[in-house]
């Protein structure tokens, strides 16, 4: 099996568009009558068939190869374990491509090594050859088959209609394929931390329920450090200093550039607006780290106030500034989609343009609007770097944005980084975490492309 | 005759390089509909949107030479275009209630230009403004429902009832009953008829029945220039210009 095959059947393909809508020409040409299809429906057609099934075998030959071939080359091994299994495997592999050499002796794996050189090569050809004979057969077939009465546009329709539907289907795959293992491992991380100690626990040590030694570990213990509302609380505390920075800036930054900017300046505006949101979050995170925070702090201790070094403020203003185009590309765009003659309307009755903003636009592009709003909060809420690097990370429960605060997503990053055990409570609980904020954002989502739709209906 | 209300003279009005009207001058009587025919795109919009400088909004229009009510230029510098469309109300071809309830839709200009001292004297005038737009009964026990949820016809005559609200001199109609039925195009055309006694009113239409119906004067435009202007019994029945008998008796437009 190699990539040669599949580049013959795409030739093999590419001969059969032709032939097809030669083929077709001719018998139109010898029988005068007009075909159902044009011509080239029929090349499609052949080409099609001679790719199409092919490409699937072949593919099917490359998922379960390795699992043939282990099973052939471990045959006298059956009553192994799996984890065993795939260990003499990776032996065997190793000893093949010269990198163990201490084994070498072992006469058992030098003649696995023989028996999976010679599987390999043996699939190899088999695979060519039959990859190629379906796709050489199918083109010989489709092309005889040709007729004036085959609907080839009606056959080629249908087989787009299954190609999209299937490109569809990866995606709604991969979704729920992510969701049920997130699903998964929280289900598992519940079995030794009640929900409830998770959703309302004040206290959040992740670090505790990690001791070297297993014994030592009370049930209470593990219960007791896992309490995510710190959490949950840095997180809104934070999207909402961003909110309060993006809100006003995006709103009058959009209403500006909808209602009083030249087309001139709009045009050169919005795209550097929204530039802003094209800038890596790392440069957003190190800009806050390094600019922001000790401005804060230096700001902070000359008023007299206590800060730490690094606040939820800094990052919170810093987030802030990177979802600004979210709120002001999008709130630009629902006021622009009021319709001209409500704000004829407005001006024939003698108001000014800020009336006009304020009494109609905004009015009717509020739910828009709102929309937006939800957005970028769904953004701020699941945005990590800007957090890991400004914020700091204590897990501590507060509503003075000056403290150091920690969010959902920086707590995921700090349990996963470094070596970990799959199934400690300390892992499963990066996966708890992930899903309640998925459920969150999700929820937001949910709610900005209801209100934006209630919004578009108004205007029919 | 009335005393004359709109004088405007030589008026030339340009969208960037394209001259859309040229030295259009006529006058319009108060108390009186004076009507503008034309075949599309000869520039009746236009010209009726200089009568309230909503041409202001379109950053290319220009408007050239003097347009005066009441003998004062409402293009001089001095002139503040919110005042002067508090007393120029206008109503479009297409209804355009706001977004808002009933009630706020014809509230809307009084509580802008603070006409109303109390909520009473608001309530007051929404419900004359609506009344003298003839909807008052249909809608009086839904006062703060959305407008935007009324049919066509009454949607127009919402609108109405806005641009009467601030109490103006003069009402501008742009094809006000081009979305509508026979029906409701009677009750609008009754409802000028109503209105005329306390209003000048311009309209622009398309139908020539509806300009012989409700108008006491009309002027024929084509591609920009005023061709003539007069009564209507002798715009419909005598014309001097050739154009013009061609377009009412329907040989071309
Ligand atoms: N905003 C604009 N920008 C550029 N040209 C315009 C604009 N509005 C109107 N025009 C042009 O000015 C001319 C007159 O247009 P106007 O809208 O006044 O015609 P009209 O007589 O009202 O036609 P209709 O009966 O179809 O409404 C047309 O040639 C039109 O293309
Ligand atoms: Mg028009």
């Amino acid at each position: 099996m190699n990539i040669l095959s599949l580049f013959i059947i795409l030739i093999i393909a590419f001969i059969g568009y032709f032939v097809g809508r030669s083929r077709a020409n001719s018998i139109r040409n010898l029988s005068g009558k007009r075909l159902t299809s044009i011509s080239h429906y029929y090349g499609y057609y052949v080409a099609i068939w001679s790719l199409v099934p092919a490409a699937i075998v072949f593919l099917l030959i490359l998922i379960f190869n390795d699992y043939f071939v282990t099973n052939y080359v471990l045959s006298g091994y059956e009553d192994l374990e799996n984890s065993s299994r795939d260990l003499i495997m990776a032996q065997i592999e190793n000893t093949r491509n010269g990198i163990q050499l201490a084994n070498s002796l072992d006469s058992n794996i030098i003649a696995a090594v023989k028996k999976l050189n010679y599987i390999e090569s043996q699939y190899r050809i088999s695979g060519f050859i039959v990859v190629l004979s379906i796709s050489a057969y199918l083109f010989v077939h489709a092309s005889i088959k040709i007729s004036p009465s085959l609907d080839s546009r009606k056959i080629v329709e249908r087989v787009f209609l299954i190609l999209f539907f299937s490109c569809s289907l990866i995606a709604i795959l991969t979704t729920v394929g992510i969701v049920i293992s997130l699903l998964f491992e929280t289900l598992k991380f519940f079995n030794s931390v009640p929900i409830l100690d998770f959703l309302f626990g004040l206290n959040w040590s992740p670090q505790r329920a990690f001791v070297s030694d297993v014994s030592e570990l009370v049930p209470e213990d593990i219960a007791g450090a896992f309490g995510a509302l710190p959490l949950f609380a840095g997180t809104f505390l934070i999207a909402f200093v961003a909110m309060c920075i993006a809100i006003p800036v995006g709103l009058l930054s959009a209403i500006y550039m909808a209602e009083y900017a030249s087309s001139n300046i709009r045009n050169i505006a919005k795209p550097l607006i929204e530039i802003l949101a094209g800038i890596p979050t790392v440069v957003y995170g190190f800009f806050a780290a390094l600019t922001v925070a000790p401005f804060v702090r230096n700001s902070g201790m000359s008023l007299g106030l206590e800060v730490s070094s690094e606040s939820a403020l800094a990052a919170g203003f810093v987030m802030g500034i990177m979802i600004i185009p979210f709120v002001s590309s999008l709130s630009d765009d629902v006021l622009n989609s009021v319709p001209r003659n409500l704000r004829e309307g407005s001006y024939a009755m003698g108001s000014t343009k800020s009336e006009t903003i304020i009494r109609v636009l905004l009015p009717a592009a509020l739910p828009g609007i709102i929309g937006s709003f939800l957005l970028a909060i769904s953004r701020a809420i699941g945005e990590t770097m800007i957090v890991v690097m400004a914020a700091g990370l204590a897990a501590k429960l507060t509503a003075n944005p000056l403290d150091a605060a920690t969010t959902i997503t920086t707590q995921i990053v700090v349990i996963l980084i470094g070596d970990q055990e799959f199934d400690s409570p300390k892992t499963q609980a990066a996966f708890a975490l992930g899903l309640t904020l998925f459920i969150v954002t999700l929820l937001l989502n949910y709610i900005a492309l209801r209100v934006v739709k209630k919004y578009s209906e108004r205007y029919e | 005759m009335n005393e004359t209300k709109i004088i405007t003279n030589n008026v030339n009005v340009y969208y960037g390089e394209k001259q859309a009207l040229h030295n259009v001058s006529m006058n319009m009587q108060a108390n009186e509909v004076t009507a503008l025919i034309g075949p599309s795109g000869c520039g009746k919009s236009t010209f009726i949107r200089c009568l309230n400088r909503m041409n202001d909004v379109i950053d290319t229009c220009k408007v050239e030479g003097t347009i005066t009510i009441d003998g004062y230029d409402i293009y001089s510098k001095e002139t503040s275009v919110e005042k002067l469309r508090e007393r120029v109300g206008m109503v479009f071809q297409k209804p355009n209630p706001f977004p808002k309830s009933i009630y706020e839709n014809v509230a809307y200009g009084p509580k802008i230009h603070g006409i109303a001292n109390n909520k009473n004297e608001l309530d007051e005038i929404v419900e004359n403004s609506l009344k003298q737009a003839a909807i008052f009964d249909e809608v009086k026990d839904r006062l703060h429902e959305p407008g935007t949820a009324l049919s066509g016809g009454q949607q127009q005559r919402l609108c109405i009832a806005r641009a009467i609200s601030v109490n103006p001199d003069i009402i501008l109609m742009d094809e006000p009953c081009s979305a509508l039925d026979p029906i409701a195009t009677a009750r609008i055309e009754e409802l000028m008829e109503e209105l005329k006694k306390d209003y000048t009113i311009v309209i622009v239409t398309h139908s020539m029945q509806q300009a012989a119906r409700v108008s006491t004067k009309t002027g024929f435009f084509h591609m920009g220039n005023l061709v003539e202007v007069d009564k209507t019994e002798v715009i419909f029945s005598n014309p001097s210009n050739k154009k013009t008998q061609d377009y009412i008796t329907g040989r071309f437009g």
